[in-house]
């Protein structure tokens, strides 16, 4: 039995379709990862498996329990996460977590081991009010708040978005440690990058499922040759690069282009020639190894 | 149980933590009650008035002084032709003007007929009209003093208002005021509070704890019901010490009475909050929605008795009305449970409507 078992959902806002017939499952004990933008429907799709929504169509159920009939027993078993800070500011960090221990009918010492880890970097802080942290210490907080009545499955939606990169990264690690004892973790990121963290993904784009794999599978798919080209003006490299006859696709990718061939193995040379010719100086060409974002733009251009 | 404290010890928190709520729980309603009590009063003194005497002999000056001397007026102005009439009145110092005409005295010890015009400014009709008695009252007692020797006849009222033997406007508004003050702050602290959480995306976690509905909805209120007790217990406290402003029956019914219209009001207040989302619509709703009907169709200024049938009706449906007449009963006529018996189950039964409603409205979910 899956930890969380989604066939065919389908859920309509007035005249958007948030999610369009999507199914999966996640096993016990796996860190699952949903990858997509902004209205995806990633939140629409956790507000349902957390009981807070209902589906149009289609059916969910956590730990075999479905979310419309069973919603009480799930809602004892998850621990969930929403996208915006959802506790409360007026309460110490402190104040807060007791406040969910003892909503969820427990104490803080009882499960402390579980949060051990996350709490000791916000317990210097414990006397300060929720609303008074910086954006890291929030999601720590939060994260220890969704935790505290140990569930079985977690669920996570965006929980590193507005948070430094430091911070993100230790968010991170806390979550495999997590994963490691066993809990169900479904996460949800708008980063890329976060992807490979994951033991499977799933892109999601305008409320379907693009693929679902492990995030090396998903790499592994990417059926273009692809190279990294650099030059000293990124900005007018995008524009020649989209108008060079053999291009696919372009794609700006931190201070270099991601670039793909509709041939197999267009010569470097030409490129490398017709970019000097465009006056570009400082001209780097190499092959580079395809990552989930490139993955997913080109999902995202081929088939929505 | 344990989690139900949890969650009642943290909206104490909250209250406490913000001193804006707590401003508004303590006060607005010492504020409001000093204020109805001081500004808000039928009785008029030292009105200014004008006089035009156009006889200016024994009657008139007696009749004058009487009416210089009783306190409720003072001379702004002796007037020496109609023209001024209207001018005194346009300057707007004047309340009315009293006019004798000519040869007052002579033609009430000849003829037995004397002419007085009474004038007021209509502008303020309820104040035009108390003057007026004011100054008729006067007139009889003059021409009763005249005729004390020559008719042995006479019908002499003894007048005794009964439970406000003074005409005091106070004892009117205390009764009011708890009512209003009690409705407000309980119906639209819960309902703000309960809709901060939806804003602040609180509510999401609430939801998806095991906390039940009613636990939800009871850990708000409960806060509350004991602010707004210790609320209604200033305002009695206030308007006994201040106004006095008296408890003639029971206090311990009196309280009682005042916790279940507070029950009352919490109730109606998660209504509000169980159909909207946003503090803003809470806030207007449990103002204009509430408070209006609770100041012009309860009772409390305004007579039910003298509105159009329809509005009546909807008289009727005020739960203000019904705890305005049992603390009036309680407080200055000293009455029993069994006198109030009847209002008391129509406040006991509109709570447990909207308990039901509230419970049955609550979203299990979002959106």
């Amino acid at each position: 039995m899956s930890a969380i078992q989604v066939t065919h959902l389908t859920k309509q806002f007035a005249t958007v379709k948030a999610l369009d017939d999507i199914s999966f499952s996640v096993g016990h004990g796996e860190l699952f990862g949903f990858i997509g933008p902004d209205g995806a429907g990633k939140t629409t799709l956790f507000r349902i498996l957390t009981t807070l929504l209902l589906p149009d169509e289609g059916k969910a159920s956590v730990n075999g329990l479905d979310v419309v009939k069973d919603y009480r027993k799930i809602r004892q078993d998850i621990g969930y996460m929403p996208g915006k800070f959802s506790l409360y500011t007026d309460l110490s960090v402190e104040e807060n977590l007791k406040f969910y221990a003892t909503v969820f009918g427990t104490t803080i010492a009882e499960n402390f081991d579980l949060i051990k880890d996350i709490y000791v970097q916000i317990e210097p802080f414990r006397k300060r009010k929720a609303g008074q942290l910086s954006g890291g210490m929030k999601q720590k907080l939060a994260l220890s708040c969704a935790l505290i009545h140990k569930p079985s499955v977690l669920i996570l939606d965006e929980p590193t978005t507005g948070v430094d990169a430091v911070s993100r990264l230790e968010f991170w690690e806390m979550l495999k440690r997590l994963k490691d004892s066993g809990i169900t973790i479904v996460v949800a990121t708008p980063y890329m990058d976060e992807a490979s963290l994951c033991d499977r993904v799933a892109l999601i784009q305008n409320g379907k499922i693009m693929t679902i794999s492990t995030p090396s599978e998903v790499i592994k798919t990417y059926p273009y040759v692809l190279y990294s080209v650099k030059s000293d003006d990124i900005y007018s490299l995008l524009r020649d690069l989209r108008q060079f006859p053999q291009v696919h696709s372009v794609f700006a990718f931190g201070q270099s282009a991601h670039v793909s061939f509709k041939e197999e193995h267009a010569a470097e040379d030409v490129l490398h020639k017709y970019l000097q010719e465009k006056g570009h100086s400082d001209v780097k060409i190499g092959p580079t190894q395809a990552t989930i974002e490139d993955c997913f733009m080109e999902l995202m251009n081929t088939k929505w | 149980m344990k989690r139900f404290l949890g969650f009642v010890v943290k909206e104490f928190y909250h209250i406490f933590r913000d001193y804006r709520t707590l401003l508004i729980l303590f006060g607005i309603p010492a504020i409001q009650l000093l204020l109805f009590g001081y500004v808000i009063t039928s009785e008029i003194r030292d009105a200014r008035i004008a006089i035009f005497d156009q006889s200016k002999d024994e009657g008139t000056r007696k009749i004058s002084e009487k009416v210089l001397s009783s306190g409720y007026f003072i001379l702004d102005k002796n007037l020496s032709s109609t023209k001024e009439i209207e001018q005194v009145f346009r300057q707007g110092n004047v309340k009315l003007v009293l006019i004798f005409g000519p040869d007052f005295s002579k033609n009430l010890n000849k003829t037995g007929n004397a002419k007085v015009q009474i004038i007021g400014d209509a502008s303020d009709p309820n104040t035009a009209n108390i003057l007026v008695n004011y100054i008729q009252g006067i007139l009889s007692n003059y021409l009763f003093s005249l005729n004390a020797e020559k008719i042995p006849m006479q019908i002499v009222p003894e007048v005794r208002m009964m439970y406000n033997s003074e005409m005091k406007g106070v004892f009117m508004f205390v009764p009011g005021l708890m009512a209003m003050l009690l409705m407000l702050i309980s119906a639209l602290m819960t309902s703000l509070s309960i809709t901060r959480e939806k804003e602040l995306g609180t509510m999401e976690l609430l939801l998806v704890s095991p906390l039940k509905p009613v636990q939800i909805i009871i850990g708000k209120v409960f806060p509350y019901v004991f602010l707004a007790f210790l609320d209604a217990c200033i305002i009695i406290i206030l308007g006994n010490t201040v106004f006095g402003v008296p408890v003639v029956g029971s206090v311990a019914l009196l309280l009682f009475e005042s916790l279940l219209f507070i029950c009352m009001a919490l109730s109606l207040g998660i209504l509000i909050s169980t159909i909207t989302s946003s503090q803003q619509i809470a806030m207007m709703l449990s103002l204009v929605a509430l408070m209006l009907p609770t100041i012009l169709l309860s009772g409390f200024i305004f007579p039910v008795e003298n509105m159009p049938v329809v509005l009546q009706w909807f008289c009727h449906i005020m739960p203000p009305k019904y705890y305005i007449t049992i603390i009036k009963s309680i407080m200055l006529q000293g009455n029993g449970f069994s006198y109030i018996a009847f209002e008391t189950g129509i406040l006991a039964g509109f709570t447990m409507l909207f308990i039901f409603l509230s419970v049955k409205k609550f979203k299990v979910r979002l959106g």
